[in-house]
């Protein structure tokens, strides 16, 4: 399906990106349309932030050109990206809270010469006028910290628009947004391109390509794979693009046989400082020897709910674990002994204890265990230590190196294994994938495959079709907060989990 | 072949220098003890040593109560304050008694139970700090600093400012024996030391061997992780605060019995000395790592640098500025540790796979 169309903004010729050990590029082409709003879609690690850092100045491509307006560019900093007028909003907002509207789109660049004091009437008015642009009636002389998110959105825009910008490339824009101002930022979008305008615009969310896209472009393990007009397509070649046509791998092994339901949640909701229901109503059973997977983009409710499962957080609803039922009340630590398990999902700021040995890690959750009266029995942590290590096969030249030291899957590998030493009934990991490399990917998956061999319920989250494809016997969905699919994954296909992932709005 | 033995050689290199590294609180303890032995006369002779170990003791009971709190990445600034105070409550004990006014009588508590009670009172103060810093989520820094002068107030208010003198206590009264702690000798060694290596024994006991030490250093680590973990955050937390204390009380005792007198202005500023040996011995202020091993040589190394240049006759300026020079050094030197440290894990991790 190939795009005829000569008006090409910015023009980004056999890019490749070699970082050490992967290539995140890989001689990619890609263009951006005049006054269009061009979507970009691939998998976590197909490689999109990765080409728009480079076109946003933020890195440098190993190999490749970029072409502005048909010239040759390098484009070497943001702020020279920014002179050559393409913008780009991260998806985390970058704004200072305690500053004006006005103080934070002119941060680093204001208006003030010498010892003169900063020309605050100038940076209101070119404020106003940006969000006269916008349509928003936002004070330029409002703090930030008093505007809601979709606002605070908007105000990242208007960073972009006050440097005259020909490009501006949104990172998932509406992933924090609600219904309405998702509305409210497709007609600024709108807006936009009829200014003239060219939108670069990333998101996960398909139905939401559809209705905002003309152009778009689809990227696969680092590779150009596909380019069309949003009209002559469907969700479901979208997502067949995405994935690709070869069977995913299964590391499952057929005629699994489970036990009993050793995890219930009935009716768990979960609503947060800003009084939204970051978890619904949540209903589920996990069985024991069962791998669940739990599938939804960011900001679905995921880590959330592992939040209420492990006591972290309040809600109402009920848990019960084998017909144990579990009171909102009780603590982390109790829930831990009475057998969940919980592999958490940033591994550097929640997981690890950096400067702690691998064995004080493995150890740390399961002292409890290894007690002569109040003392830890060392030749009992010794060996229960050597046990973990072999059969998780971390690779660790000794038990007392800093866990720093590790590779990340090898770390990921003792951060499962602090969770086995407890003896859970049930296991929870939370994107336990993230950051870490493909081959140790598979070790992950195959060890929670071996885990659900030995009776354990394994409930994980990912937000990649691919994995939860890999290793589930069953797939919840969640969207919003809500559990919008239970299917077995022998019933499951891509795009109607894709569909489900975004019903819940 | 010979890119190998390279790597070796360099690795080999590496971990000599690591291991002098760890080593070098020690050994600017001996570099100092050399020195002074070299320029002070008499300086290692047995009475001189024991003085000066003595003196060590009280700035080892403080140093030794904090570390747990620094290793959680936290500090304790009121301990001075809580030392001054614990010795007041226990001169105000015995040279007052407690005063039941309605009855117009005073009862003398014996010194056999003057002695836990302002070891407890110490603790109830490092709890109480413990309490606010977990329960309102008030940072360390802060809550014992106002702690620190409240505590002070509180010490000076106990007096109206003034010193109980003369706590040899009364035999009429049956309180008599408080001098002992500070001037008594059990086989050789006044009783201060024994109470310090003692003390150093229990809680190095507790870093090592019980769950609670692991917990921590878990949390000085990485607070999140450890809250996943299972560890009761706060509950360790509340208690590392009140160890902290409890020492100071014993610190204020020990210091109160060796002047027969209690002033409220005793252990001003003690604390920068604590935190100083401890430093010194090799814990991060930024938490997880440190050992009570180092804290104690940390103790020694200030305590001897402070007396040896007093016997030299080297001026009180100068000794402050000296001092101010090793703990910054020290500080330097812990960095370079981590980074070389962190450097040979790798290394040896390398080799492993």
């Amino acid at each position: 399906m190939a795009v005829e169309n000569e008006d090409v903004i910015l023009k980004a010729e056999n890019i490749s990106m070699v970082f050490p050990g992967t290539k995140a590029l890989d001689q990619v082409d890609y263009q951006v349309y005049r006054g269009a709003v061009n979507v970009i879609i691939g998998e976590n690690g197909a490689g999109k932030s990765t080409l728009m850092k480079i076109i946003s100045g933020v890195q440098q491509p190993s190999e490749g050109q970029l072409y502005l307006k048909g010239e040759a560019i390098n484009i070497t900093s943001p702020r020279f990206a920014a002179q050559c007028g393409i913008g780009m909003v991260h998806q985390e907002l970058n704004l200072s809270e305690n500053l004006t509207v006005a103080e934070n789109i002119f941060l680093g660049r204001e208006k003030q010469t010498g010892l003169a004091p900063i020309d605050n009437q100038s940076q209101n008015q070119i404020t106003k006028e940006a969000m006269a642009r916008l349509k928003q009636d936002i004070d330029p002389t409002e703090l930030v910290a008093n505007l809601k998110v979709g606002q605070k959105q908007l105000v990242e825009i208007a960073k972009s628009l006050v440097g005259n910008v020909d490009i501006l490339i949104l990172d998932e824009p509406t992933s924090a947004l609600s219904k309405k101002e998702v509305k409210i930022l497709f007609d600024v979008i709108n807006d936009l391109t009829e200014q003239g305008v060219s939108i670069v615009y990333i998101s996960h969310r398909l139905e939401e390509l559809m209705e905002i896209g003309q152009y778009i472009t689809i990227l696969r393990d680092g590779k150009f794979q596909s380019e069309a007009l949003v009209e002559d397509i469907d969700v479901a070649w979208i997502v067949r693009e995405m994935l690709g046509s070869e069977p995913v791998t299964n590391f499952l092994k057929p005629d699994r046989s489970f036990g009993d339901v050793v995890l219930q949640a009935k009716g768990i909701t979960q609503i947060n400082e800003a009084e939204v229901k970051v978890v619904d109503d949540v209903s589920f059973s996990l069985r024991a020897g069962e791998v669940v997977g739990i599938y939804g983009l960011m900001g679905a409710g995921r880590t959330e709910l592992f939040e209420c499962l492990l006591g972290k957080a309040t809600y109402t609803g009920e848990f019960s674990l084998s017909d144990n039922i579990i009171s909102g009340k009780t603590s982390t630590p109790e829930r831990i002994k009475m057998g969940i398990g919980m592999v958490p999902e940033d591994r550097k700021k929640t997981g690890i204890f950096p400067i702690s040995s691998v064995s004080n890690n493995l150890t740390m959750s399961s002292l409890w265990k290894r007690l002569k009266g109040f003392v830890i029995a060392e030749s009992e942590e010794k060996e229960s230590v050597a046990q973990a290590i072999n059969e998780l096969s971390i690779k660790v030249s000794s038990p007392q190196v800093e866990i720093q030291a590790l590779s990340g899957g090898n770390q990921q590998k003792v951060v499962i294994g602090r969770s086995l030493l407890t003896g859970p009934k049930v296991l929870l990991l939370d994107e336990p994938t993230r950051g870490i490399d493909v081959g140790a990917k598979g070790d992950v998956f195959e060890m929670m495959v071996k885990l659900s061999e030995q009776g354990i319920g394994i409930l994980f989250s990912t937000s990649d079709l691919k994995e939860i494809m890999a290793v589930s016997d069953r797939i919840l969905v969640m969207s919003n907060g809500k559990m919008t699919a239970d299917v077995l994954r022998s019933e499951a296909d891509e795009s109607s989990l894709v569909f489900a992932s975004a019903q819940g709005f | 072949m010979m890119n190998m033995n390279n790597k070796k050689v360099s690795y080999n290199a590496n971990n000599i220098g690591l291991i002098l590294l760890k080593l070098r609180t020690f050994i600017a303890l001996f570099i100092i003890l050399g020195f002074f032995s070299f320029t002070v006369d008499g300086f290692l002779a047995p009475t001189s040593v024991i003085i000066m170990i003595k003196h060590i003791s009280i700035n080892a009971f403080l140093a030794l109560g904090i570390t747990f709190v620094i290793i959680t990445a936290g500090i304790d600034l009121s301990i001075g304050a809580t030392l001054g105070f614990c010795g007041m409550v226990a001169g105000y004990l015995i040279s007052k008694g407690l005063v039941i006014a309605p009855l117009g009588i005073a009862i003398f508590p014996s010194v056999w139970v003057v002695v836990p009670v302002v070891i407890i009172i110490g603790g109830l103060i490092g709890a109480l700090n413990g309490l606010i810093i977990t329960r309102y989520n008030v940072a360390p820094f802060i809550c014992t600093l106002g702690t620190m002068y409240i505590i002070r107030g509180a010490a000076m208010l106990l007096s109206g400012g003034e010193t109980f003198p003369a706590l040899q206590g009364n035999p009429e009264l049956g309180n008599t024996g408080f001098d002992i702690i500070g001037a008594g000798h059990f086989l050789g060694l006044p009783i201060a030391i024994w109470l310090m290596f003692i003390m150093a024994g229990i809680i190095a006991y507790i870093a090592k061997k019980l769950p609670f030490g692991r917990h921590v250093y878990a949390i000085g680590d990485n607070e999140k992780a450890a809250e996943l973990s299972g560890i009761k955050v706060n509950n360790v937390k509340v208690w590392v605060y009140t160890i902290a204390g409890l020492c100071a009380g014993v610190a204020g005792l020990v210091v109160t019995s060796q002047l027969v007198a209690s002033h409220p202005a005793t252990g001003t500023a003690f604390e920068m000395n604590a935190i100083a040996a401890v430093v010194l011995g090799g814990t991060s202020l930024a938490g997880g790592r440190g050992t009570i091993s180092g804290t104690l040589i940390g103790a020694f190394v200030i305590g001897i640098l402070a007396d040896g240049l007093v016997m030299m006759g080297v001026s009180e300026f100068w000794q402050m500025v000296i001092k101010g020079l090793v703990i910054i050094v020290a500080v330097i030197i812990d960095q370079m540790q981590n980074k070389l440290q962190y450097k040979a894990a790798i290394s040896s991790q390398k080799l492993a796979s």
